[in-house]
């Protein structure tokens, strides 16, 4: 019987199944941050322990300031580092704390320290956390009651996703990145799209994308209303994560490397759904509206509200109108205040070369902050030059935190203003009250700086 | 938490589509403890300088109606503190994202699906409507007329007696243990390296 990547992570995890139909799942990794002390206190009150505190790991990242942070003025944000560092302290879980040199974004430093692995059920309370899947494993995000119950348990209850596979076939056309696919996606089957359903990334387009696209793709998954996302572990997964820190060395590593090479899904599975998508057709893209599902080609015009159907109607009218744009504009018509370059989408190493290959000797019309997603992340994009040709370019080069995708950390974008961001969420007031977010690649973030506007980045390559 | 298996209320409508958790509750009042309560912030943006907003002309409504995907978003557990703070019992929707539906059921929210959530935000328009939520039957009596939801039948077990999943969990403590013996010695690459 042929099985999908999805039923053999599943089996693997399942202690056992209730009357209901739900599955009590084992939990490797449970990964915990400042947002977390909800679930912490729900353990207070009860006066319980946590099951394995060997296989949580906290990290600051939610509210982690990215400028100062020999003091940290903001009395809300100091109360929730401090709250995040007295919860582990008092558990015994290692703290990936804001002056730890390998501190970072959640999604970031998991598979940066080899604590995310192929095979490993992974939870946090973050709706990010399918990320994770582009290792192969079986990682979503999960709410504050399911965390106390991660942290007092080590298990979560859990019912059995459905099956969906999205095949991209075909070379990336010049310009089009991991990002592209994951929109290009969403605006075809909409935000709740997937929703109830377990996506698994294939086809030679995959293959071919490095871990940094499988990590956005997979990031985005719940975007488009999946919870998990996921990519087969081939060579390029293992290269990824050979010699890292937490990572199985030696023999361990042989024994797990040939476990991994078994998880991809048997040739002639069954899935509940299966869309196909031409690389090819896929172009730069571009948010115009309030929903990721609300984005087109660069190349296009902001849409009439009556070519849709149904409630989208009324919600590309609403969306226009806190968007301030008017059906038939050139989307590269459409001028910035200033961008934003960060997040768990897309700040890692190759995100920042991509938009530093654009940025190199030329300056940006707007100002900007770029947060890479880890400091290792930053160190390295130190070593190689990078911040010098972002801070040439009059862009602000920061530490490493969530910072202006939720804002919670005080990096906000002012009301009213337009943002080029290469994040993951163009909810309203998303990125500060009455801020308007246009999400894309790090490249199309790059040519927006430049150019003052939104901008094909093919016209820089 | 307690359970509950019937439920009799004002229901209001919110006809959006996609709400998501960015906007049932912004994320700069996050850091409140739970005790500080959540209600006050509840649609904190969408309300505010709105005097139209539904729940600001019926305050006393505990059935909310919205459009499809309801909850999408983030995955803050807030939202629902949100809702519940407010006095809502019950949020019908034609769809509702995962993880929010999940944290809705653990505080005691029903997520009631209805394909038919569309016309019920039709015929409420403006007003309101007195409406009965039964989760036994699965149906929701609205003006007279009754909808039938989709419910999980784990969900309909803890909604109707609160229950609270750890102490279900740790019951099957023996389980769990053999689980973890196994795995240790059948995926030991399972445990992370201890280098740092």
């Amino acid at each position: 019987m042929s099985v999908t990547m999805l039923d053999k992570l599943w089996d693997a995890h399942e202690i056992l199944t209730n009357d209901e139909g739900a599955s009590l799942l084992w939990v490797d990794r449970h990964l915990v941050h400042e947002g977390s002390h909800h679930a912490f206190a729900k353990l207070a009150e009860r006066d319980l322990p946590v099951a394995a505190p060997e296989l949580t790991f906290g990290v600051a990242d939610h509210y982690a300031p990215t400028r100062h942070r020999d003091h940290v003025d903001n009395a809300d944000v100091a109360k929730m580092l401090d709250r995040l560092s007295r919860n582990t302290d008092a558990h015994g879980i290692r703290l990936f704390g804001l002056r730890d040199p390998r501190q970072g974004i959640v999604h970031v430093i998991g598979p940066e320290q080899g604590i995310t692995l192929p095979g490993l059920l992974i939870n946090c309370g973050d709706s990010h956390t399918s990320t994770h899947g582009a290792f192969g494993a079986l990682a979503f995000g999960i709410g504050a009651t399911q965390v106390a119950h991660v942290l007092a348990t080590q298990t979560i209850w859990q019912t059995r996703p459905r099956s969906m596979r999205i095949t991209v076939e075909g070379a990336l056309p010049k310009g089009v990145t991991a990002k592209d696919i994951a929109l290009h996606w969403i605006a075809k089957l909409g935000t709740g799209g997937a929703t109830g359903h377990a996506v698994e990334y294939a086809g030679s387009t995959i293959r071919a994308l490095s871990m940094e696209g499988r990590m956005t793709l997979c990031n985005l998954s719940i975007e488009g209303g999946a919870r998990f996302g996921m990519v087969a572990p081939d060579d390029t997964t293992f290269a990824y994560l050979d010699g890292r820190p937490f990572a199985p060395k030696d023999d361990a590593w042989d024994a797990a490397v040939q476990d991994w090479r078994a998880l991809a899904s048997d040739a002639g599975a069954d899935f509940d759904r299966e869309v196909r998508i031409d690389a090819g057709d896929i172009a730069p893209t571009v948010t115009w509206g309030t929903t990721p599902e609300q984005a087109l080609p660069i190349t296009g015009t902001v849409p009439d509200p009556d070519s849709f159907d149904g409630a989208r109607v009324k919600a590309a009218r609403e969306a226009l109108d806190y968007m301030d744009l008017v059906p038939g504009q050139k989307l590269s018509d459409i001028a910035v205040d200033q961008v934003f370059l960060g997040s768990c989408t897309n700040a890692r190493i190759e995100d920042l070369r991509a938009a530093a290959a654009i940025l190199k000797g030329r300056r940006a019309k707007v100002p900007g902050i770029v947060s890479p997603g880890s400091m290792l992340v930053r160190a390295q994009a130190e070593r190689e030059g990078l911040d010098r040709i972002f801070t040439d370019a009059g862009l602000d080069w920061v530490a490493s935190g969530c910072s202006m995708c939720v804002g919670m950390n005080g990096d906000t974008v002012p009301a009213g203003n337009r943002c080029a961001s290469s994040t993951n969420r163009n909810f309203r007031g998303r990125q500060g009250r009455g801020a308007r977010t246009h999400i894309m690649s790090p490249v199309m973030v790059a040519a927006a700086a430049v150019t003052g506007h939104l901008t094909d980045a093919r016209e820089f390559l | 938490m307690a359970g509950w298996t019937t439920h009799n209320g004002k229901a209001v409508a919110l006809p959006r589509a996609n709400v998501d958790t960015d906007q049932v509750i912004p994320a700069r009042f996050m850091s409140a403890s739970r005790a500080e309560g959540y209600g006050g912030y509840l649609f904190a943006d969408l309300r505010d300088g709105d005097p139209d907003f539904p729940l600001d002309r019926h305050p006393d409504a505990s059935v909310l109606v919205a459009g499809p995907n309801f909850g999408c978003g983030s995955s803050r557990e807030a939202a629902v503190y949100a809702l519940v703070d407010a006095g809502i019992r019950v949020v019908v929707a034609e769809s509702f994202a995962d993880i929010f539906a999940g944290n809705a059921v653990n505080n005691g929210l029903l997520p009631a699906a209805i394909p038919d959530a569309g016309a019920i935000l039709d015929a409420l328009g403006d007003g309101t409507a007195s409406a009965r939520v039964d989760l036994d039957g699965g149906t929701l009596t609205i003006d007279g007329k009754t909808y039938a939801f989709d419910l999980p039948k784990i969900w309909r077990e803890k909604l109707v007696n609160g229950w609270d999943d750890i102490d279900l969990t740790r019951a099957h403590a023996d389980a769990i243990a053999a689980y973890r013996k196994t795995r240790a010695k059948t995926a030991s690459w399972a445990w992370p390296d201890g280098a740092s």
